[in-house]
């Protein structure tokens, strides 16, 4: 008998329409967990580097986390996998809500996709009877119109409806998979959903999940409700509101946005506002917040709130959270009014709430430096809300203008040319970045922007504190009960970290000790990922509930596979490692690994030479970021480094640079 | 019958349906508490308590299990409050052959809440940290009820069905036919 995990994967092959089920190995949850780490490893062994994002071998996986749909609180995670058409490297995008535990309840861990169905379908699992279903009605409807269209087809309320809207459909860069109040947004998964042809994958399941250990598992289980209890009760003093509790960062909750709007960037992600805030706004924007926002609400088996059901006047309800509450205001300089509105379209559409409005901002800004014209835009409405509108809807339906936009800005400016490469200056990995440009270089998030790749900061930051506390005293306050740390060092680390003078930022915390903070926080984030944890209460707060010494008991007791911290930590490095193998097979290297050159405004460039080196070491990577063939196999990825050899990845001659794109990559959508 | 006046504990669970967040953890809790052995698995299509959800309507009610229903109501209500349209039958406790919620899914068997009992609290409660579930206990004064014998409950339901005389009558005539 399996525990936590149901041993069970569906297979479908969307070109002959054929559905199996698919026992798993059990030693691969012992190597690689489950959610991300199993993805991982499937996409290692099925999808080499030849196979486009497009091509019909590519995969799409929907997975569980290995503690999805057991009563540990907010593993509720749907963790999806393929190869961005964008980033054209593994993306891992994930989604809370409703839809992973229902698929472990219907009976599997996953649900991998591949081929293309020659018409739009759907896929409908009731717990051991599957089908493809005929979607050609659904054509061109809205991600949440969809869902709520499936449900009453099937006469089927409770079931959990994935789906993506017409930005998927016509395989835009930045289409999301939406679902309940979440969305699996980065990386253009949804993208690769519209080219499999499947416009929904919606499930039912009424079996039952098992754990191994049930008395111990439960405790575990109350220790995390009353220490959620105390954290709600006891904000952490000396931090920003959103970073004092736990969960998202509340955004759907909070009034204040002096913050966000006053250091975060408008438009093109380059003005920075810092007198925005006032009074009238702050009055204005809380009117406008309570009267949209219906509920507050939660995923699968969590007391947070950090969703809300919002209702702009005239327009269809649906669910927002997080920040994409302020992303098309900010990027449209215009009011939350607008923002929560334009965001209703967006939903329906099936966008990334980061991507799209910084791509609409940026081709007004090419628009109005004179490198696209009026020809480009043909009817577009004059006022700055109008214009927004406008652009999304030719970017999802991929008219005109639209159709290059809907690449992403990477894409499209290398299209537009004329110099319109400067203005995608806010990407990594070719992927848009939050709008953040700062004075002082960070050495912590100089290696989290450069070597991270979840390719958004908020997935990869966490657990250390964003910046020293000013006096000694809060500094002891803060570590006193910072029982989360994985070694006492990091309070160390923590209390000589001053504002100002020899050991602040840039040179302290020294290389050494932001290896150590950056891969304890990369850890902690890539073990809820394959857990199936949000990260809400778990890698991305300080202080969280699950940390590395309780997960291993959560995982023993879970799933009843032996484990403790060491041997936690290697697997997570293990599955990490072979995100990385997968992406270096793809041709990324060190030249790829960096932050937006204007993200700070004081920049080393050797300091970030040297951070660069000694985390790759520290890692056990070579100089380009390649594993080497010892830290594979001290971590039993023997297969890769054999691979990465027939491939010749570790001589000069190996893969072609990503930056000198091969004839023919300049890659359109067909009609 | 009738006796003297006794304190009798009354529990209710107030149910706050505007602070409900619909993360069903209480679906959650509660088929794990009573999964066999206690928390080994957790179904909540096994669950005693269930949240009717409309996302989009802000619809969220918690619903307990109650009372089992051998026979469908002849008419069926349907609520419309605060220009929310609820399901047909949304607030009904029963397990009834009109719908197919509070049945174990394996047999069919009617499912019924126990407030769980042996715990301080139900757990759909102790887990719903959102409070829209509260225990609230009150005292009040009952009369002193005998307790019956399992037998007399059975024939009291038989009485009911057919007449006293009728069951009086089959006795007799079960025990003249038993002596031959």
């Amino acid at each position: 008998m399996r525990y936590a995990e149901t041993g069970y994967n569906l297979e479908v092959d969307l070109t002959r329409g054929n559905i199996e089920r698919v026992e798993t190995d059990p030693r691969d949850t012992e190597l690689y967990l489950g959610g991300l780490g199993t993805n991982a490893k499937i996409l290692w062994d099925r999808v080499p580097p030849e196979v486009e994002p497009f091509s019909p071998d590519n995969l799409l996986i929907f997975a569980t986390g290995l503690l999805c749909g057991t009563p540990a609180i907010g593993c509720n995670r749907t963790i999806v996998s393929t190869i961005s058409p964008q980033t054209e490297l593994m993306a891992f995008s994930m989604m809370g809500g409703f839809w992973a535990p229902e698929l472990k309840y219907a009976g599997y861990d996953k649900v991998i996709l591949r081929g293309k169905s020659p018409d739009l379908v759907y896929l409908w699992i009731k717990d051991d009877q599957v089908e493809i279903r005929d979607a050609t009605h659904l054509k061109g409807k809205g991600a949440v119109e969809t869902a709520e269209l499936i449900r009453q087809e099937l006469k089927e309320p409770k079931a959990q409806v994935a789906a993506i809207g017409l930005a998927g459909e016509n395989r835009v860069y930045f289409a999301s998979i939406e679902q309940g109040r979440s969305s699996a947004s980065r990386g253009g998964i949804g993208a690769v959903m519209g080219d499999k042809g499947v416009k929904a994958v919606v499930v039912r399941g009424t079996k039952d999940v098992n754990v191994a250990r049930p008395a111990e598992f439960m405790g575990l289980c109350n220790d995390v409700m009353q220490y959620i209890k105390f954290r709600n009760e006891n904000p952490i003093p000396g931090v920003m509101p959103i970073l004092a509790g736990l969960g998202s960062p509340q955004e759907m909750k909070v009034h204040d946005e002096k913050w966000h709007t006053e250091n975060f960037m408008w438009g093109n992600s380059r003005v920075r506002r810092k007198d925005f805030w006032n009074e009238d706004i702050a009055k204005a924007w809380t009117e406008t917040l309570d009267t949209m926002r219906t509920r507050l609400i939660s995923c699968y088996n969590c007391p947070m709130t950090c969703g809300a059901t919002i209702s702009p006047p005239g327009l269809p309800t649906y669910m927002m959270k997080c920040f994409s509450k302020l992303t098309y205001t900010m990027a449209a300089f215009s009011d939350l009014e607008f923002g929560l509105g334009i965001a209703q379209s967006a939903t329906e559409y099936g966008v990334d709430g980061f991507s799209a409005p910084q791509v609409m901002a940026f081709a007004l800004e090419l628009y109005e430096n004179g490198i696209l014209t009026d020809d480009d835009f043909p009817g577009m409405p004059s006022d700055n809300e109008g214009r927004f509108y406008w652009l999304l809807d030719k970017i999802v339906r991929r008219e005109g203008i639209g159709d290059v936009l809907a690449n992403g800005t990477y894409w499209a400016a290398r299209k537009i040319g004329k110099g319109a490469e400067a203005y995608a200056h806010n990407n990594i990995k070719k992927h848009e970045q939050l709008p953040l440009k700062l004075s002082m270089l960070n050495p912590i998030y100089f290696l989290m922007y450069a070597t991270g790749e979840k390719m958004n900061i908020t997935q990869i930051e966490g657990q250390f504190p964003q910046a020293p506390f000013p006096k000694i005293e809060q500094r002891e306050e803060f570590v006193a009960d910072w029982f989360q740390v994985p070694d006492e060092k990091f309070k160390q680390y923590f209390l000589d970290w001053e504002p100002r003078g020899e050991k602040s930022i840039p040179y302290y915390p020294t290389p050494e000790m932001c290896c150590d903070i950056v891969d304890w926080q990369e850890r902690m984030h890539y073990i809820d990922d394959a857990l199936g944890m949000c990260a809400g209460l778990s890698s991305f707060p300080l202080k969280p509930p699950y940390h590395i010494h309780n997960y291993p008991k959560f995982i023993a007791s879970g799933a009843g596979v032996d484990m403790d911290e060491a041997k936690l930590t290697q697997a997570a490095k293990r599955y990490r490692t072979l995100v990385r193998a997968n992406n270096i097979r793809r041709g990324m290297r060190r030249k790829d690994e960096k932050p937006p050159e204007n993200h700070w405004k004081k920049r080393f460039p050797e300091l970030e030479e040297k951070l660069l080196d000694t985390y790759y070491r520290f890692k056990g990577w070579n100089d380009q970021g390649i594993p080497t063939q010892a830290s594979l196999h001290e971590l039993g990825l023997d297969y890769v480094f054999e691979d990465f050899e027939k491939r010749g990845v570790y001589s000069e001659n190996g893969e072609a640079p990503s930056e000198t794109t091969p004839e023919g990559k300049d890659r359109e959508v067909q009609p | 019958m009738t006796g003297e006046k006794k304190k009798k504990i009354i529990k209710t669970i107030k149910i706050d349906a505007d602070k409900c967040n619909g993360c069903r953890a209480c679906e959650v809790i509660c088929s794990a508490f009573h999964a066999a052995p206690k928390y080994s698995s957790n179904n909540p299509e096994r669950s005693r308590i269930r949240v009717i959800r409309h996302p989009l309507k802000d619809i969220y009610v918690p619903v307990y299990a109650g009372e089992y229903a051998p026979a469908e109501c002849m008419g069926r209500d349907k609520y419309v409050i605060d220009g929310k349209e609820y399901d047909e039958c949304a607030f009904c406790r029963s397990s009834c052959p009109s719908r197919d919620i509070f049945k174990e899914p394996d047999s069919g068997l009617p499912l019924k809440c126990d407030m769980c009992e042996g715990e301080d609290e139900p757990l759909c409660v102790k887990w719903c940290i959102n409070d829209a579930l509260i225990l609230e206990e009150r005292e009040e004064e009952v009369e002193d009820v005998e307790e019956r014998e399992e037998l007399e409950i059975g024939l009291a339901s038989l009485v009911n069905k057919h007449g006293l005389q009728k069951i009086l009558d089959t006795v007799a005539r079960m025990s003249l036919a038993k002596k031959g």
